[in-house]
């Protein structure tokens, strides 16, 4: 090809108004709808949290004094403090399995409900209405249930299966019923979405192409609803991590289900001790953080894109 | 080539039926495949055609009849183990697998030898022209690669049938037209026997060996595309079948098989499919291009002829499609080698052994679907 090189005039300059280029660029008046939000982003969220952030570096003259470490003081102490830095592991060993449990119970629950069948709408509400109770509502239920007094110990007394009442309440396993109940109808939700937006052909062609449930599930299924049970995860376990009041109501406040979040609330209202509150929250958003970062990394190796569904 | 399909002698479809919740959706399919037959299942939408597909692949339980595959049943073996292959009509690729890892899931799932694996993956590739595309994933496809994925993940199995439903019809016309002569070649050169579920007559006449006409569920009419394009066994059947003048006619006389009709001075010559008898209500079906303009090149036929006005002309390149009303008002397509005036009236002739009459239910009305009802309003 020999053809003589056409001179294009250099960046022709666009006679366009400088308010149509800049529209173009997505520059115009309807960026002003952004202002409410930006507003309260700054006032409730941006505001508050640097404000945290810097209490965190003017730690109280007692904690400066125990501890030391000049601005550094409440972080010091956090870590230096077994009572404090104990309910780090406190908390990880109620959300994690609790996260872990939600998620996978959901699984099998949400392709069972996958199909249309006889009263799938009463069994749907049926898993999803413990959304509605709130905690509080959930912790009275469950000390009236399970409590030392509850009818569930009496009702296995009496019938003799147990001779002394199982502590099921005021402890570990009490608060850990119930996260479930309040975490698991979020789970459910959000898998039960995700699968839905797996086309259901997929799954087919690859029966037609002799695969047996197993392989259909680890082959196909799961790497589809991998990124969906990532995120699942994440948003169980954050509200896991942060539970505070039935922690306080059904759990051993003091011992086995002394969470971060207590732990705060107690420098804060007990203590008074704002900046030593602060850092905890801080410290709580940190930990949080390094979970979601671990998970994320993990999706970041799965397939990400379309899953060809409605979803 | 060593990819060749699994050998059977014949399959066996007896009284087939699927009902959902009391609606019949297929009644009473009988037909009998024989090995390398490419068999079209052809029926308006929600004829029951998909239906009959995912039954015979085993996605749905059949609720009558059975299946046999030189004499075993096979409708109650899981679908996994049929051997059957299908191309779904959205493709159903595997969106997180290579097109390489598409095609070798059903080799893998069989435990197929790595090496021959390879071989066999390599070798479909090569066969629909994929070469350049074996590590992209399905998303970066177009709509034609995606179909040639889904149909080498189908075919690198040597199923003993190959079921497909619709591929082509999420194509453009023009890769339509390509894909329909690459799936005849593919056939062809791996000797599969195929069943292919489509709702365009054009593609199944082109395609099949012999056509099974569907409509709500029953068949209709099962032949080579030579015996429905000419002889289609009722008006149902020829409506789908690009006889596109379905015209209400008294019959006037009746000589054997020929027949006169007539309405309010149209007046034709044709044959009976079905007995008729004088004073009867018919349907007279004629294709367009049956139905011409008598021009010096164009002389009337056997002496069958009739006038009407012209309406509508369009131009079809060789020839022009002519829109003309009848003296009763009815609205037919006929075909001219000359653009009539519009308005003017002309002189129509067709082949009186071309021009087909059926009979009609007086109360045929109720038993339409609803999209052969819309039909019928629009052209009267």
């Amino acid at each position: 090809m020999s053809a003589p090189p056409v001179g294009r005039p250099k960046a022709a300059r666009s006679t366009a108004s400088l308010r149509h280029r800049l529209a173009e660029r997505g520059v115009d008046t309807s960026l002003l709808m952004l202002v409410p939000a930006l507003v309260f982003t700054g006032a409730l969220f941006i505001y508050p949290f640097s404000y945290g952030i810097g209490l965190t570096f003017q730690p109280s003259a007692a904690i400066q004094e125990q501890w030391g470490g000049g601005v550094f003081a409440n972080y010091t102490a956090f870590f230096k403090d077994a009572f404090t830095f104990d309910s780090v592991y406190l908390t990880m060993r109620l959300a994690l399995p609790v996260a872990l449990f939600n998620v996978l119970v959901s699984i099998p629950v949400a392709f069972k409900l996958r199909h249309r069948f006889r009263g799938k709408k009463f069994l749907t509400t049926l898993l999803v209405l413990p959304i509605t109770l709130g905690t509080v509502l959930t912790a009275q239920g469950l000390l009236i249930f399970a409590g030392r007094q509850g009818w569930l110990n009496r009702f296995l007394l009496q019938i003799g299966l147990i001779d002394e009442p199982l502590k099921l309440v005021h402890n570990y396993l009490g608060v850990m019923f119930s996260l479930i109940i309040s975490g698991f109808p979020f789970a459910f939700l959000l898998i039960s979405s995700y699968l839905s937006g797996i086309d259901p052909s997929i799954e087919a062609a690859a029966k037609t192409m002799g695969a047996d449930w197993k392989q259909r599930f680890r082959r196909v299924i799961l790497p589809l609803l991998a990124p969906g049970l990532a995120t699942t995860f994440i948003l169980t376990f954050v509200l896991a991590f942060s539970v505070f009041p039935s922690a306080r109501l059904v759990g051993d406040a003091m011992g086995e289900t002394r969470v971060m979040a207590l732990m705060g609330y107690r420098a804060f209202a007990e203590q008074i001790d704002y900046p030593m509150a602060s850092t905890i929250a801080i410290m709580m958003g940190v930990v949080e953080l390094l979970v979601i970062a671990v998970v994320l990394l993990w999706r970041s190796f799965m397939y990400k894109g379309s899953t060809g569904g409605k979803g | 080539m060593a990819i060749a399909a699994s050998k059977f002698e014949s399959l066996e479809l007896t009284g087939v039926g699927r009902s959902f919740g009391g609606v019949d959706a297929l009644v009473d399919l009988n037909l009998t495949i024989r090995a390398g037959e490419f068999i079209a299942l052809l029926g308006p939408s929600g004829c029951g055609k998909s239906t009959a597909l995912n039954c015979l692949a085993g996605l749905l339980p059949l609720t009558h009849g059975q299946v046999l595959i030189d004499g075993k049943r096979v409708d109650t073996v899981p679908a996994a183990n049929r051997g059957f292959g299908m191309v779904f009509q959205n493709y159903a690729l595997f969106p997180h697998l290579t097109v390489e890892k598409n095609i070798a899931f059903g080799l893998q799932m069989r435990n197929v030898p790595k090496a021959e694996l390879k071989r066999r993956v390599a070798e479909i590739i090569a066969l629909v022209k994929l070469e350049q595309h074996t590590k992209k994933l399905p998303g970066q496809l177009s709509g034609g690669q995606q179909q040639r994925v889904a149909i080498a993940r189908a075919v690198v199995l040597e199923p003993r049938l190959v079921l497909m439903d619709e591929p082509l019809s999420n194509l453009d016309a023009k890769l339509r037209l390509e894909m329909r002569t690459e799936l005849r070649r593919l056939h062809q050169s791996l000797g599969l026997t195929t069943l292919y579920v489509t709702h365009d007559q054009e593609e199944a006449l082109s395609m099949a060996d012999r056509l099974v006409v569907l409509r709500e569920g029953r068949v209709q009419q099962i032949g080579t595309p030579e015996d429905l394009h000419d002889n289609p066994a009722n008006w149902h059947v020829a409506d789908f079948m690009g006889y596109r003048n379905l015209i209400d006619l008294d019959v006037t006389s009746v000589d054997g098989s020929t027949v006169t009709v007539d309405d309010k001075g149209f007046m034709l010559r044709g044959t009976t499919v079905e007995p008729v008898t004088v004073g009867q209500k018919v349907r007279t079906a004629i294709r367009p291009e049956d139905l011409v303009v008598v021009s010096p090149a164009e002389p009337v036929i056997g002496g069958n002829t009739t006038t009407a006005t012209v309406s509508v002309v369009e131009y079809h390149g060789r020839e022009f499609a002519v829109g003309v009303t009848t003296t009763g008002g009815r609205f037919l397509h006929v075909r001219a080698d000359h653009a009539p005036a519009i308005g003017s009236t002309v002189e129509l002739t067709a082949d009186p052994a071309r021009v087909l009459v059926f009979q009609v239910d007086p109360n045929d009305v109720a038993t339409l679907s609803v999209e052969e009802r819309e039909l019928l309003e629009m052209r009267t």
